[in-house]
């Protein structure tokens, strides 16, 4: 079985104002299938870089970053958004459902991005959200729900994909702590179905829950655990 | 992502700040109203005057003294009833021959008053031109030829002078001198900005005396068919040439009266539509600006969107499309709105309103045209939006 996600002396520099600010300075990690990662370190140590380019959302300025296999350097801005839709799934922090949708049609929204017609949608969408527990919240809307059910409703959107990556940002981070103990059982199931699951902390309970950890400082590795 | 899709989402984006997307639609509402109304005002009046030129009779050949052209100064008439008779014997039928010499005069009946314009004319007036008489008769060949004292009154003199009384038999002074009516015509109207109602016709010789001359003004001459009227006109006018050797004549048929006035109605009818435009582009400024507003306002579901698999294209799309339905929503209303304008004013007032299809097409294309336009400035800056970026805005 070949990686999930390989990375190689990666590096990213920002040009803020003509000046170069590296925010990753040669990272090297690879990600393979049923893989359950944690990236823990301070803020502004390169964490929130990482997870970005290693979900496709940015790339890097040097190095070689493979995702499913694909060289992300030699892809056109279609191709990154086609690799993000079928390979990696995305949770956020702060949910980022959208305000007014119904769970089922939050759920549903990246199949909107391969063409699959609505009725289509809602049934993956539905049966998505039965597997992470909310069977009853179907059609509710955000406000109308708890963080830790919202948080399910993003991590139901980030699998309705198949990905094999799910790459999660804080999950907890805006959870009580019973809540965040549940959302992390549930991506713990999903490692069990083969999913690769990385999170970055900066909770040390979370952190070492995985099975991996690595640990980012000034822009590099400083430790795998 | 598939376009029923995103017109859905762009009606949820509208649907979402009503009172603004309708603020935002009025611009465009406007604009295209005041276009459909003022084409639809100046297409209603281009077909009445249209319809008058046309209701004064078909095949007409208007020859006048003079040449027809901006800036010439008016030519004092040679034609006397002499040349008629040269005309007639080139015509070949002289019922088909009319002239006028025209004259304002003040008419009397008893104690009333009443301003009229006296038309000296033959008794071929109405087999020449479209004149229906209301009750009485029309001038006959011998009153022409004698003279005779008579007149036919407009429908709206013979209200002036007489009220509700029958002016047939009775007398009045046309210029001082007396008058026996003996008709009165049916009401026709304005035509071409002259009321035809105060008109009154008397026999050209009889005009004639009471102005003292031998002059008459013009001729009419009505073609028996469309393809004779150029040869006519041709034949008429060396008739006329030959023996007023140092005057200039021109003939004028009803088109080319309908093409000059077509024409200037034309542009005026652009003119009006062109600064309706400008409106209608001042509503679109308006749609890029709230659309501008509408991207920054959701840049992070633009980054979400764009996280889960949303191509640049899909992103600026679905903003376009938000920017076509804003506009299109505001010219579909905007052409019921000058629609109904339209009809109330033709309805109301006395300026008439014609609704043309292709005026609401355009108006509603170029309102579509605009949404594109002014649209595709906002999408592209979404369709670029940083995804990284986007998702760490608050």
């Amino acid at each position: 079985m070949t990686a999930a996600i390989v990375a190689d002396d990666v590096s990213r520099t920002y040009q803020l104002d003509g000046v170069s600010v590296p925010a990753l300075r040669g990272v090297s990690l690879t990600v393979e299938p049923g893989d359950y990662v944690a990236i823990v370190g301070t803020s502004g140590s390169g964490k929130s870089t990482l997870m970005h380019l290693l979900g496709g959302l940015d790339r890097p300025t040097g190095g070689t970053l493979l995702i499913g296999g694909r060289d992300v350097s030699t892809l056109s801005p279609n191709e990154m958004a086609e690799l993000r839709n079928t390979t990696i799934g995305f949770v956020f922090q702060s949910f980022h459902l959208l305000a007014r949708t119904t769970a089922q049609d939050n759920v549903g929204l990246p199949l909107v991005y391969r063409g699959i017609g609505r009725r289509e949608r809602r049934e993956r969408a539905a049966a998505m959200l039965e597997r992470v527990g909310l069977a009853h919240r179907i059609t509710h809307r955000p406000n109308q729900m708890s963080g830790g059910e919202q948080q399910r409703v993003a991590i139901a959107r980030a699998l309705v994909t198949g990905p094999s990556v799910l790459l999660a940002d804080e999950p907890t981070g805006n959870l009580d702590s019973a809540t965040g103990q549940s959302v992390l059982a549930l991506l713990e199931s999903l490692v069990d179905d083969g999913v690769a699951v990385v999170l970055v902390t900066h909770d040390r309970d979370v952190a070492a829950r995985a099975r991996r950890q690595i640990v980012m400082k000034d822009g590099l590795i400083s430790a795998t655990r | 992502m598939r376009l029923a899709e995103a017109w859905r989402v762009a009606l949820d984006a509208l649907r979402a700040n009503r009172l603004r997307s309708m603020l935002t639609m009025l611009g465009v509402i406007i604009g295209v109203a005041a276009v459909v109304a003022l084409v639809a005002i100046g297409t209603g009046t281009k077909q009445q005057i249209e319809n008058q030129v046309e209701g004064l009779g078909s095949n007409l050949l208007l020859v006048v003294p003079g040449r027809i052209q901006a800036g010439s100064a008016p030519t004092s008439s040679p034609l006397t009833l002499d040349d008629i008779d040269a005309i007639n014997r080139v015509v070949g039928d002289r019922s088909r021959v009319a002239v006028t010499i025209a004259s304002g005069e003040t008419v009397r009946a008893g104690s009333r008053t009443g301003f009229a314009s006296m038309q000296g004319v033959l008794e071929t007036t109405p087999t020449v031109f479209v004149r229906r008489l209301d009750r009485g008769a029309y001038l006959t060949r011998t009153d022409v030829s004698t003279g005779r004292r008579v007149a036919v009154l407009g429908a709206g003199l013979a209200r002036t002078l007489f009220a509700d009384r029958d002016p047939i038999g009775r007398q009045v002074t046309i210029g001082g001198v007396r008058f026996r009516v003996i008709g009165v015509f049916e009401p026709l109207g304005q035509s071409l900005g002259v009321d035809r109602d105060g008109e009154v016709h008397v026999p050209v010789t009889a005009a004639q005396r009471l102005l003292g001359t031998e002059r008459i003004d013009g001729i009419a001459i009505r073609a028996p068919d469309r393809e004779r009227i150029g040869e006519l006109s041709t034949a008429v006018v060396a008739a006329l040439t030959e023996r007023h050797p140092d005057t200039d004549f021109s003939a004028v048929t009803q088109e080319q009266i309908l093409g000059v006035l077509g024409d200037i109605l034309g542009v005026l009818t652009g003119v009006l539509a062109a600064i309706a435009g400008i409106s209608l582009l001042v509503g679109g400024v308006g749609v890029s600006n709230i659309m501008l507003v509408s991207v920054r306002e959701r840049t992070k579901e633009i980054g979400l969107r764009k996280a889960v698999g949303a191509r640049p294209r899909d992103i600026g799309v679905q903003f376009l499309l938000e920017a076509v339905l804003l506009t299109t929503t505001g010219g579909i209303l905007g052409m019921l709105l000058g629609g109904g304008t339209a009809l109330l004013v033709d309805r109301f007032t006395p300026v008439p309103a014609a609704l043309t299809w292709w005026s609401m097409a355009l108006a509603f294309g170029v309102s579509a045209a605009v949404g594109i336009i002014f649209g595709v400035v906002p999408a592209q800056r979404a369709g670029r939006l940083d995804p990284v970026v986007a998702l760490r805005t608050e």
